[in-house]
């Protein structure tokens, strides 16, 4: 991997109150890279990540999302980027095109962006049939899918997914991160967070939290070799147990 | 702009889509206007009247006649001692005991003087007030008769002449109780929907997390909070303007003062309430604290506006409560506008009140409602 760093944290610390979430964590991320974020529940990845895509402001140290400081610039980082997170964040109560107009429209896409967009989304997803349906009534590997689609409607540089194959079956997720390798491959940054070991694998690099601090941070198959074992899965069973 | 217009498209989707919602945003406040509007009145109507009559003359009947063709009085029951009418009046079967002693027309016609006993359940102080006046009022036209009629001829130059005083009753001739009523139910009405809709609104969306969503969208704080009240505005406008009718059809309420005066205001004080509603949900995380701290202010709001007891009679730190009450306000106007046809310059002190709290509540708004924490 070649190019410039889209994300760049040094020391990015996230306090609440006297516990210590983010522990001074660094580590930069690749342009058109996929950046796979690990560690086990409540290691502080979800918070890490707010602070990237600026909704939680660092307690202390520094960070740049898309060339853009996380103190000065958050709504700018926030044009930049697209975030689909472990919550299921359509909404239910509008029709599969309804969803991709809203959104298209509050990232202040044209009216004409955004049909031509809509038919294409859609088309890709195969979602024809039930693109007057409301989101709420289509299956989750689905919905998923669509989320996914929706937070790429504004091509943004940089996107980040909270656990997005969460709860969603084999078949889905392979497809799933066909869709991820075709929006890297278009040059997008993808940051994952996940706790499928397998999926770890398809990244390019991948970082280990465990209580705040990142622990590994690699490439999944020099981490094997560092750690001297067969599989992701083995490599982050010994870092969290210590 | 065109990112404002997105959002109030999907929240107007929204409130239509919600199948449970509408009949409670629409059907609800209306029912609520007929039924309070024809009930809750503080006429004091149907007294339960009985007597005791020991007297047993033409003129101890003459008496209770007049109180059983005042439509005030119904009569209950003639009890023959004052033993079974006071465990009447303990079992709540009667509101007042009007006992007429022995010898009541001749001590009339001897003495001209004698001595009436009515006893009143005062239960409810300002009830059993209202009934005392009813009573004295239908006894001393009996006593102006009656003494009329005693006095021969040759006394009629001696009759110490009485001052009658006429009263006559100024933006509600006939007294009735729906005119008054009426518009502080609309205010209600309004409040209410508003506030409780736009508290929830936010907070829902908090909880389903699509608020998230949205805060990591590059949307402005002042489009997301404009796009979002919008919606409400107009649907508060909408049931002001249907509460008008209907009690302009079903209650014959007058609209005296100028409807565009009153859309006036109305457009500002829902700003108020919408402001309220959104900082509500900024500092709550359920739909169920939104909905108890609402109802906490709304609650206070409605008994200490004037609505249902007079401003006037409460103790004065409360009256000076009353001057951060925007539901005061607005009863007050609507009844001026309404009834009294009032103009610009007499609502100016409510109205610049209003605007003024319009500008705090939704500056509070905008303020706690954060895309970055």
């Amino acid at each position: 991997m070649k190019k410039t760093n889209i994300i760049q944290a040094k020391n990015l610390t996230k306090k609440f109150g006297d516990f210590t979430a983010v522990n001074a964590i660094t580590f930069e991320v690749k342009q058109g890279e996929i950046f796979g974020f690990l560690g086990a529940n409540g290691a502080g990845k979800t918070t890490a990540m707010k602070m990237l895509i600026g909704i939680s402001t660092p307690t202390s140290g520094e960070a740049e999302v898309a060339g853009l400081d996380v103190y000065k610039n958050p709504e700018g980082i926030k044009k930049s980027i697209g975030y689909m997170s472990q919550k299921f964040a359509l909404y239910d109560d509008l029709t599969v095109k309804e969803n991709i107009t809203f959104f298209g429209g509050i990232y202040g896409l044209s009216r004409q962006q955004i049909k031509e967009k809509s038919t294409l989304l859609i088309n890709e997803l195969g979602l024809q049939k039930v693109a007057g349906e409301l989101v709420g009534s289509l299956p989750l590997g689905w919905k998923q899918k669509l989320a996914f689609s929706v937070a790429l409607l504004h091509d943004p540089k940089i996107i980040f997914l909270d656990e997005p194959t969460g709860g969603v079956d084999p078949i889905t997720r392979r497809q799933f991160w066909e869709m991820i390798y075709k929006t890297a491959y278009e040059g997008t940054t993808v940051f994952v967070t996940t706790h499928y070991m397998d999926e770890a694998e398809y990244c390019n690099r991948v970082s280990i939290m465990v209580d705040g601090k990142i622990e590994a941070l690699d490439t999944p198959k020099k981490l094997k070799e560092q750690f001297n074992v067969a599989s992701m899965n083995d490599v982050f069973l010994k870092l969290a147990r210590g | 702009m065109r990112i404002i217009r997105y959002i109030i498209q999907k929240e107007f989707k929204q409130i239509f889509r919600n199948k449970g919602m509408l009949p409670i945003i629409f059907v609800l406040p209306l029912i609520q206007l007929v039924i309070l509007s024809s009930a809750a009145t503080f006429e004091v109507k149907n007294i339960k009247f009985s007597y005791i009559d020991h007297d047993k003359t033409s003129f101890s009947r003459a008496l209770i006649d007049r109180f059983d063709a005042s439509t005030y009085f119904n009569i209950i029951t003639d009890f023959p001692s004052s033993r079974r009418a006071n465990t009447a009046m303990l079992k709540g079967e009667v509101d007042v005991i009007l006992e007429i002693p022995h010898y009541f027309e001749r001590d009339l016609l001897k003495d001209k003087k004698t001595n009436l006993s009515v006893t009143i359940n005062a239960i409810d102080g300002a009830a059993a007030g209202v009934e005392n006046v009813y009573i004295n009022q239908i006894v001393q036209r009996f006593n102006q008769n009656a003494q009329v009629g005693l006095l021969q001829p040759s006394d009629m130059k001696n009759v110490p002449k009485s001052i009658i005083s006429i009263p006559s009753f100024w933006y509600n001739k006939t007294l009735n109780y729906k005119t008054f009523m009426v518009p502080g139910i609309l205010v209600l009405l309004v409040t209410m929907i508003t506030l409780f809709l736009s508290g929830m609104n936010i907070v829902r969306e908090k909880e389903i997390g699509t608020l998230e969503q949205m805060n990591v969208t590059p949307i402005k704080k002042h489009q997301f909070i404009i796009g979002k009240l919008f919606p409400f505005w107009v649907l508060g406008m909408v049931l002001l303007t249907v509460g008008l009718i209907i009690s302009k059809v079903l209650f014959q309420v007058p609209m005296v003062g100028s409807a565009l005066l009153m859309y006036g205001y109305t457009a500002i004080y829902i700003l108020v309430i919408l402001g309220m509603g959104l900082f509500i949900s900024n500092f709550t995380d359920t739909q169920q604290q939104a909905m108890f701290i609402a109802w906490f202010f709304v609650v206070i709001f409605i008994l200490m506006s004037g609505l249902f007891t007079p401003i006037e009679s409460m103790p004065e730190w409360a009256q000076a409560l009353t001057e951060f009450n925007p539901i005061k306000f607005y009863v007050e106007v609507m009844r001026m506008v309404m009834l009294k046809g009032a103009g610009f310059t007499d609502i100016l002190p409510q109205f610049t009140k209003t605007l003024v709290y319009a500008i705090i509540m939704n500056g509070l708004a905008v303020w706690s409602y954060k895309k970055t924490n």
